[in-house]
């Protein structure tokens, strides 16, 4: 295993766009959220405003790159015919599934780190965000459950291009389709098991009451999805030829 | 072109992306969640406004004391106040009206022409309900109304000797004797809930005006002395509504509670049912497998080094790329263009017969949004082909693609403050999604006009032709790279 896993670091860490792109995270997450906080100004006395929420507003789009990081580190090794080798190599395959993912989880969980402390202590420039440890903390796993989730969908539809496809459209689908909903029962059922949707009620810190979720059940939502992709990609790895 | 046209229809998958664009649209756009009768769900209990003379959905709810004109006549009366109640208390909406109206019968949606005070938008005369012009900026005034056949004058005074003529008009559909008087309503108080990132949604509720009218006074072919006391269109909604009251009858002097609008009906915040664009909501995931499958169309050419045999028998490179920009425009236009002519009128069926109201569109309207997302899936399927062949990496070019045409357009209408929202939905590809408003915005209705009501800040035309800009620059980037880099 350690040798498996020395060799899918190896691939990450000399990929061009890893460096990049954990850049891009830390840079996307912080500055949105900067000016989230900036622009943002409470002029009804009772506006939902919950502050630390808005000062990760950025992670709508680090997530996003989160999630080009991880479909390219299985995407492009099919693209590349690269995978034969590696399955070679390696004969029992879920190993690579799992190295590939301990090796993705470590850094995006730095990168996500940095991200979200930088966030919210840009934040606190012009909001009053507290340091709470759930929200913070949260995030962080948050955002390495969608690079898993990411992941886990490259492996099944051996396509970077498609896999970021559908990681975009399940991003987006759920909460649009909640916006256009007149019903509210279906509104709460969307926002429930939508993976984003559910998986962000993590970063808010108000009336556990007026969420789709309470914030950790949310993120277990989440971890559902990650899990049931995971599992899929490990038995269609195994079955399947590469 | 032929060739290019092969390529595209014979990767299988390519192949069945672009009908399953079409597919997911319309399921979006079937959505059983989309459902709800003026706020209140079930079928079958469908709200149908009152229709107004040019068939226009309106609203038509106030308080009248009339009496019948039966031939010409003028009428002349002081506006001495005008007060208003919300639910939390005093106030005055800016769209309260209180003032004189000739109407042809008491039936709510009959035509009528009215010369009024408002709450905060000065003097005005409306007709029909869709026209309205501005008078002086005036809280209080002395109005008159004269009636001549079918035409109807409305003047306004600071003093009840020097008069003004705001606005002269014409209702052919108006009879020989038709009701005149006094009228007083106010609208729902209707307002953004935020000005920030977050939860979004509007605040208000219903309201009520009271006026007090004196030195009423009235000439020609008047019936009767008494003015007959009448809430039309049902009782209002303000919120301690009780009749309209006040005065004694045959008086100079009257007071007159009200509560309603009389204008054309909106969706919205402030308005009834929902527009026929939210059908099209899954034009977004449509969106998507489009830009996956143009760039895909590009990049796939790199990937398997196809580029080199592609030029080599086209050595001219700027028809290459025309050749299968213009194959990707119109797969992904003929896409949305099916999708839209299903989903559009598919769709009517399926939200009317889940009871939601939906205003008529005129047809040009209709046709315009099914084209208008054709033309999206088309121009996002060239889009992704120039990015794919701007950056040549298949993921990289299909996020930048998708940040760029959707994310705005979530963001806009999920947790974006408007002002944002409204930037966001100018400069961004996503100002397209401008085609597919349907709802027609009308300055003299209270209401929210926000993004995610349905009111983008730009025209359909401008909007769409943002994304031709965006598309352009695109292609000219593929196109400096396809002649001077090597394949």
């Amino acid at each position: 295993m350690s040798g498996v896993l020395r060799s899918e670091w190896t691939k990450l860490r000399t990929t061009s766009g890893t460096a990049w792109l954990l850049l891009g995270l830390v840079v996307a997450t912080i500055g949105i959220g900067w000016l989230a906080t900036a622009v943002t100004t409470c002029t009804h006395s009772d506006c939902f405003l919950d502050p630390t929420q808005l000062s990760l507003t950025g992670v709508q789009l680090g997530q996003i790159v989160v999630a080009v990081l991880a479909v390219m580190l299985f995407g492009n090794e099919y693209s590349t015919g690269l995978i034969r080798l590696t399955l070679a190599a390696t004969p029992r395959r879920w190993t690579v599934l799992a190295a590939k993912a301990l090796v993705l989880t470590g850094p995006v969980l730095l990168a996500a780190g940095v991200a979200v402390a930088g966030s919210v202590v840009a934040g606190r420039q012009y909001q009053s965000v507290p340091f709470r440890l759930t929200p913070v903390l949260g995030t962080v796993i948050y955002l390495a459950l969608i690079a898993l989730f990411s992941l886990g969908l490259a492996a099944i539809v051996r396509s970077a291009a498609v896999a970021i496809g559908i990681v975009l459209g399940l991003c987006y689908a759920y909460p649009l389709l909640a916006a256009a909903t007149g019903d509210p029962a279906w509104v709460r059922r969307l926002l429930q098991i939508g993976p984003t949707t559910a998986g962000q009620n993590i970063m808010s810190t108000v009336d556990p009451e007026t969420l789709a979720h309470a914030p950790w059940n949310g993120l277990g939502v989440l971890a559902l999805w990650t899990a049931g992709t995971l599992l899929t990609a490990a038995v269609l790895l195994h079955r399947r030829d590469a | 072109m032929r060739a290019e046209w092969t390529k595209l229809r014979t990767v299988p998958a390519w192949a069945l992306a672009l009908p399953a664009a079409a597919v997911i649209i319309v399921l979006f756009g079937l959505f059983p969640g989309m459902q709800g009768s003026c706020g209140k769900p079930g079928s079958a209990t469908e709200c149908k406004p009152t229709t107004g003379p040019d068939g226009v959905e309106v609203r038509d709810s106030f308080a009248f004391a009339y009496r019948t004109l039966d031939g010409d006549g003028s009428i002349t009366v002081r506006v001495a106040a005008l007060t208003g109640e919300l639910t939390d208390g005093p106030g005055l909406v800016p769209w309260a009206k209180a003032g004189l109206m000739v109407k042809d019968t008491t039936e709510p949606g009959s035509s009528y022409a009215a010369v009024m005070v408002t709450g905060a938008r000065g003097v005005r005369m409306q007709h029909d309900f869709v026209h309205d012009k501005a008078g002086r900026k005036t809280p209080l005034a002395w109005l008159r109304l004269t009636r001549a056949g079918g035409t109807i004058m409305g003047e306004e005074s600071a003093d009840g000797t020097q008069w003004t003529v705001v606005n002269r008009v014409q209702l052919p559909d108006l009879g020989r004797s038709v009701v005149a008087g006094l009228f007083v309503t106010s609208p729902q108080h209707a307002e953004e809930d935020s000005n920030t990132f977050g939860v979004k949604g509007a605040r208000g509720g219903p309201s009520q005006a009271t006026a007090e009218f004196a030195d009423l006074a009235v000439t020609g072919a008047w019936q009767g002395t008494q003015w007959t006391k009448q809430h039309i269109g049902g009782p209002g909604n303000g919120p301690g509504q009780g009749d309209p009251a006040g005065g004694q009858p045959g008086s100079q002097e009257l007071t007159l509670t009200g509560s309603g609008d009389i204008a054309p009906a909106v969706t919205g915040a402030a308005g009834v049912g929902t527009s026929i664009t939210t059908t099209l909501i899954g034009t977004f995931a449509g969106l998507i497998v489009v830009v996956v499958v143009g760039v895909l169309f590009a990049s796939g050419e790199y990937r398997r080094g196809l580029i080199r045999t592609t030029l080599a028998a086209q050595p001219r490179r700027g028809r290459v790329l025309a050749a299968k920009a213009a194959v990707a425009g119109a797969a992904g236009f003929v896409a949305g263009l099916v999708a839209g002519a299903i989903v559009v009128y598919a769709g009517r069926e399926v939200l009317q017969s889940n009871g939601v109201f939906i205003p008529a569109v005129p047809v040009a309207t209709e046709l315009r949004l099914i084209a208008g997302t054709g033309a999206m899936l088309g121009l996002t399927a060239v889009l992704g082909l120039a990015l794919g062949m701007l950056l040549r990496r298949s993921a990289t070019a299909i996020t930048a693609a998708v940040v760029a045409v959707i994310l705005p357009y979530l963001l806009a209408m999920t947790v974006l403050p408007t002002a944002a929202a409204d930037w966001a939905l100018r400069v961004t590809p996503a100002a397209a999604f401008a085609i597919q408003q349907s709802a027609v915005e009308y300055a003299q209705v209270a209401n929210v006009y926000t993004p995610v009501d349905g009111y983008m800040p730009l025209s359909p035309w401008a909007g769409l032709a943002v994304l031709v800009a965006w598309t352009a620059v695109a292609l000219s980037g593929a196109y400096y790279r396809l002649v001077r880099a090597d394949a």
